[in-house]
């Protein structure tokens, strides 16, 4: 395992992979499920069409240290804030990451809304890794 | 955290296995809590080679169970084993996609586990989710493992009941026999049974039953039926419900259950000795005693067993 | 035409359309000829250099722009200008939901309603699409797949009330449903019931619609998910074989069937690779529908496709960059031989084309066709060592994918497909290859303009056009009177029928959906009344 994917008590990351709504590109998701594998995370992959219902149910259960969404539809405003506010409706301290074609505009209105990073295409492991290390509770 | 979890709350029981996955002193405390309650339920291990439909019968099969279910019940558990990979220790654990479409997500808890490299890890907690989803009243516990790999098939074949899956096809079920997985099953499953090749497949499976056949008087015998299912459709599923409740009758009836049951903790157990041997022996190999011993092993004047056997030789009188 | 591929058969041929009326030179005044180099010639098998004798030298390219968003009655009115300047191809696009066979009103569709494309819900939505447009007198293409037969139902119906016979209507429909599973991921049904569908189709469309393309098989969305080239051309010709397959097991005649076959791949950037690919395909194409699937019309063996150049290729970074990559990759469609050619804008990796990024993508395309001489001369690197070599890599390449998918299927590339869906082959391979990809990026063993590299001047993206949500409210209340409007008693007894079929394999279910949007069931309701005997489909988690 590398040091990278150590969560803070020296586990391995467990980090839910999933994209919400119709959105069937899962290129992204699938190379980020890769990276994150080979960087010693857990990957608990849900892929596509899945709702913040179905993510949440899996958290819970898998016990996950952060959930990544891949958005690549213009339903990030809508989709990637709904499921912050469910994560936290279900008593959850879970960090959720957005990765995908997301505008610069847009950046700022999805932090600000709660989600704990935004992730554009051609993010290296390094970055990945680094930003759900940082936004992970410890 | 347990009461939460016995109370129904997800998010603790999600948390528990992770502190049985993690082992340690908050694992082995857990244990002392969760044992005494624990005992109750039928587990079933369920194996085959990748692409044989697991986890969709297993989620069809966690369905049947589900329906069944008395109404102040939990529900079922299912934990689904994927490889960690050997190079990294990273995992990617899949298995919920399929079972998620086909389960009653009310009456279901799925926990993703990876094998996390180290074989005697997984040997210590499966024993030890199964513990934990037992005592706060999970009642049947699904094992899904992939069926190739010593532990992987030790861990469904020590299981009260142990399924095993197979896919019409040439040799499907040659391989099963020679990943050993004949000798666990208690049942046997022909998956995609729609697809031309499947009573073949059938045939194959009764012959090599017929030539392993061995009943011994006075040991109870079960001859594994086999059963033919289309798991995407879920045709052959409430016969498999069936078969699991015959099985477990007959376990009961038989008192093989109690048998099995004894087995699977003595080889937990055994895991445990193993386990604590090695971190014994390894930390006297840091002593003085053990670096002059390794310095004899390099000097050709003593052998490396020799060196093991003296290392330990208060424990081995 | 002559079969003998020979310089005097091919001059033949192409003496016998005439040329366009430009002059077939260099800037410089030098006179090129249609030609150069060895046979077989273009439009003489295996096609190797060109479906057609003349090629470009008669008839450019189409110059065909895939795009639209916004309302039916939006798009009504832009089909309408095109026809005003004498287009006569309209090329449709479909919003999410209703490429997934969900109504506007359904909780998934939230978001989603008319961005990417046009909503369709009911009938009266395709009628306002193509009010008052003679659908006697133009093509239409509609890029859907899943729920292809319900949608060319709805067609039909719109047509057939506006007073045209069906069997006027000229088309392409894509319903290239393997591609589905394995890269745009657009599926509702298992494979099975959904290849069952599209022979349906096929079968209606042979019997009764003698100028409609029922498929367009796709390579460009494989491409687009991370496969290489080499995987675009063999699932993309694997892919066509298995519709044949499907095609004759239906009591179809091969020749009846495949001369309505058409294709559609990527341009992606590296040039030579591409132009090997194009050239590539028409090759084996030719060589098994005649030595495999015993041919005889030579318009069977054609492989004549459109062709995009590579989203993916797009950045976000220095947007203005990628006017230059779309210039190479059009060019590089040009030189394969493309039968007709979409452009990028330069903005789509962000957000929907702007009315001015969309012109310069045309733009491009013009400046291909009339100010870089690629027109002038076919299959001008037809005979470089290079590009020869680059043809017969590919070939062979595509060729290992072919044994590997026979011996799965047992003999049957049908079934070899089904088998390597099942199986997760073609999404594992595709997610290797996207996987290596992005790792040699990550790398800095692949440099990417802009992006990984010569990084500075970044403006970052201005201007995007978004989407309101009043064609999300408008399309909610059109839905909700139509629903409010219909007989509902027509339509529960429409659906049933509908069901009924779907559960008798030997029925073809084309006259059922027609009947059904005719009552005016919607969209999902006729998707759901096929789920509930076809089922859903769940791709397994390969990754």
């Amino acid at each position: 395992m590398t040091d990278a994917a150590a969560a803070t008590d020296g586990e391995p990351l467990r980090v839910i992979l999933a994209k919400l709504g119709l959105d069937g590109h899962d290129r992204g998701l699938k190379v980020v499920a890769r990276m994150l594998r080979d960087a010693g995370v857990e990957v608990i992959y849900l892929g596509l069409r899945q709702t913040a219902a179905t993510i949440i149910n899996a958290a819970e259960q898998e016990d996950a240290d952060a959930i990544g969404l891949s958005m690549h539809n213009a339903g990030h405003l809508t989709l990637a804030p709904r499921m912050v506010n469910a994560v936290k409706e279900a008593g959850l301290d879970i960090p959720v990451i957005v990765g995908g074609i997301i505008p610069d505009e847009d950046i700022t209105e999805l932090l600000d809304k709660g989600v704990a990073a935004v992730l554009g295409p051609g993010a290296s492991t390094d970055e990945v890794i680094a930003a759900i290390r940082d936004s992970v509770p410890s | 955290m347990f009461e939460r979890a016995v109370a129904g709350e997800r998010r603790a029981l999600g948390r528990l296995l992770t502190l049985v996955e993690r082992g340690g002193p908050a694992g082995d405390e857990l244990a002392e809590i969760a044992h005494p309650r624990a005992g109750h339920c039928h587990v079933v291990g369920l194996t085959g080679a990748p692409g044989a439909g697991k986890s969709t019968i297993t989620g069809r099969l966690a369905a049947a169970a589900s329906a069944a279910r008395a109404d102040d019940t939990p529900g079922v558990g299912v934990v689904a084993i994927d490889p960690s990979s050997p190079i990294t220790g990273g995992a990617i654990l899949g298995d919920r996609i399929r079972m998620d479409e086909v389960i009653d997500r009310e009456g279901t808890f799925v926990r993703s586990m990876a094998t996390r490299g180290s074989s005697g890890g997984l040997a210590l907690a499966v024993p030890g989710a199964i513990r934990v989803l037992d005592a706060v009243a999970y009642d049947p516990v699904i094992i899904e493992t992939v069926g190739v790999g010593q532990v992987e098939v030790d861990i469904a074949g020590t299981a009260d009941t142990t399924v095993v899956v197979v896919t019409p096809g040439w040799g499907d079920a040659v391989q099963a026999n020679k990943a050993g997985l004949l000798e666990v099953a208690d049942i046997f499953v022909v998956n995609k049974a729609e697809r031309p090749g499947a009573s073949d497949a059938r045939r194959d499976l009764e012959l090599m039953l017929d030539l392993g056949a061995h009943p011994v008087e006075g040991v109870p015998h079960w001859r594994a039926p086999i059963l033919m299912t289309t798991a995407t459709d879920g045709t052959g599923i409430d016969e498999l419900w069936n078969e699991v409740g015959k099985h477990r009758t007959w376990l009961q009836e038989t008192g093989e259950l109690e048998n099995r049951r004894q087995s699977r903790d003595r080889f937990e157990m055994l895991g445990r000795v193993d386990e604590l041997l090695g971190a014994v022996g390894r930390a006297r190999a840091e002593s003085d005693h053990g670096v002059r011993l390794l310095g004899e092993v390099k000097e050709r004047s003593m052998s490396p067993a020799a060196a093991a056997s003296e290392l330990l030789n208060d424990l081995l009188q | 035409m002559s079969t003998e591929p020979s310089r005097a058969a091919w001059e033949e041929a192409f003496a016998q359309t005439p040329e366009r009326d430009v002059d077939f030179e260099t800037m410089s005044g030098v006179p090129v000829e249609p030609i150069y180099g060895e046979g077989p010639y273009p439009g003489q098998y295996p096609y190797t250099r060109g479906v057609y004798p003349s090629m470009y030298r008669s008839r450019l390219w189409t110059m065909r722009m895939f795009a639209g968003f916004g309302t039916a009655e939006d798009t009504n009115g832009r089909f309408k200008e095109l026809l005003r300047h004498g287009g006569t191809g309209l090329s449709t696009a479909f919003d999410m939901p209703t490429l997934m066979g969900r109504d506007s009103d359904s909780e998934w569709a939230e978001g989603e309603v008319g961005h990417c494309g046009v909503a369709i819900d009911t009938l009266p939505d395709m009628e306002d699409l193509f009010a008052d447009i003679d659908l006697a007198g133009v093509s239409t293409s509609m890029t859907i797949n899943g729920p292809a037969p319900i949608i060319m139902a709805m067609y039909i119906a719109t047509a057939e009330k506006s007073g045209v016979e069906r069997s006027k209507l000229a088309g392409t429909i894509q319903s290239d449903i393997f591609k589905e599973y394995q890269a745009q991921k657009e599926y509702i049904y298992p494979p099975r019931p959904s290849v069952r569908l599209i022979t349906d189709l096929m079968r209606f469309t042979s019997a009764e619609m003698p100028k409609w393309h029922p498929i367009s098989v796709s390579g460009y969305h494989i491409r687009e998910a991370g496969s290489t080239a080499a995987q675009e051309l063999a699932f993309t010709l694997a892919n066509g074989f298995a519709y044949v397959e499907a095609a004759v097991a239906a009591g179809l005649d091969v020749d009846d069937f495949a001369p309505r076959l058409s294709f559609f791949f990527n341009s992606h950037i590296d040039f030579f690779e591409e132009i090997g690919k194009f050239r590539a395909a028409r090759r084996i194409w030719a060589r098994w529908m005649k030595e495999r699937y015993g041919a005889k019309n030579p318009k069977s063996m054609l492989c004549r496709f459109h062709t995009q150049t590579a989203g993916v290729s797009l950045t976000a970074q220095q947007p203005e960059n990628n006017i230059a990559r779309v210039a190479i990759q059009a060019l590089a469609g040009v030189i394969g031989g493309s039968q007709s050619l979409h452009t990028d804008a330069y903005d789509e990796a962000m957000a929907l084309p702007t009315e001015k990024s969309a012109r310069i993508a045309l733009r491009t395309q013009q400046i291909v066709a009339h100010e870089t001489g690629a027109a002038n001369v076919i299959d001008p690197l037809g005979g470089s060592p290079y590009v020869e070599w680059m043809t017969d890599e590919m070939e062979r390449r595509a060729e290992e994918v072919f044994a590997h998918l026979d011996e799965l299927g047992d003999g049957s590339i049908l079934e070899g497909v089904y088998e390597g869906i099942e199986n997760g082959y073609f999404v594992g391979e595709i997610a290797d290859a996207a996987y290596r990809f992005e790792r040699n990026v990550n790398a800095g063993r692949r440099i990417i303009v802009g992006v990984t590299d010569f990084t500075d001047g970044d403006e970052g993206q201005k201007n995007l056009l978004r989407i309101g949500p009043e064609v999300e409210e408008y399309q909610l209340k059109r839905l909700a009177s139509v629903k409010q409007a219909r007989d509902n008693a027509k339509v529960d007894a429409a659906l049933a029928q509908v069901s009924a079929d779907a559960a008798d394999p030997t029925i073809n279910m084309m006259p059922s959906l027609i009947e059904a949007v005719k009552v005016h069931a919607t969209e999902e309701e006729v998707v759901m009344a096929m789920e509930k005997v076809f089922g859903t489909y769940v791709e397994q988690a390969i990754v």
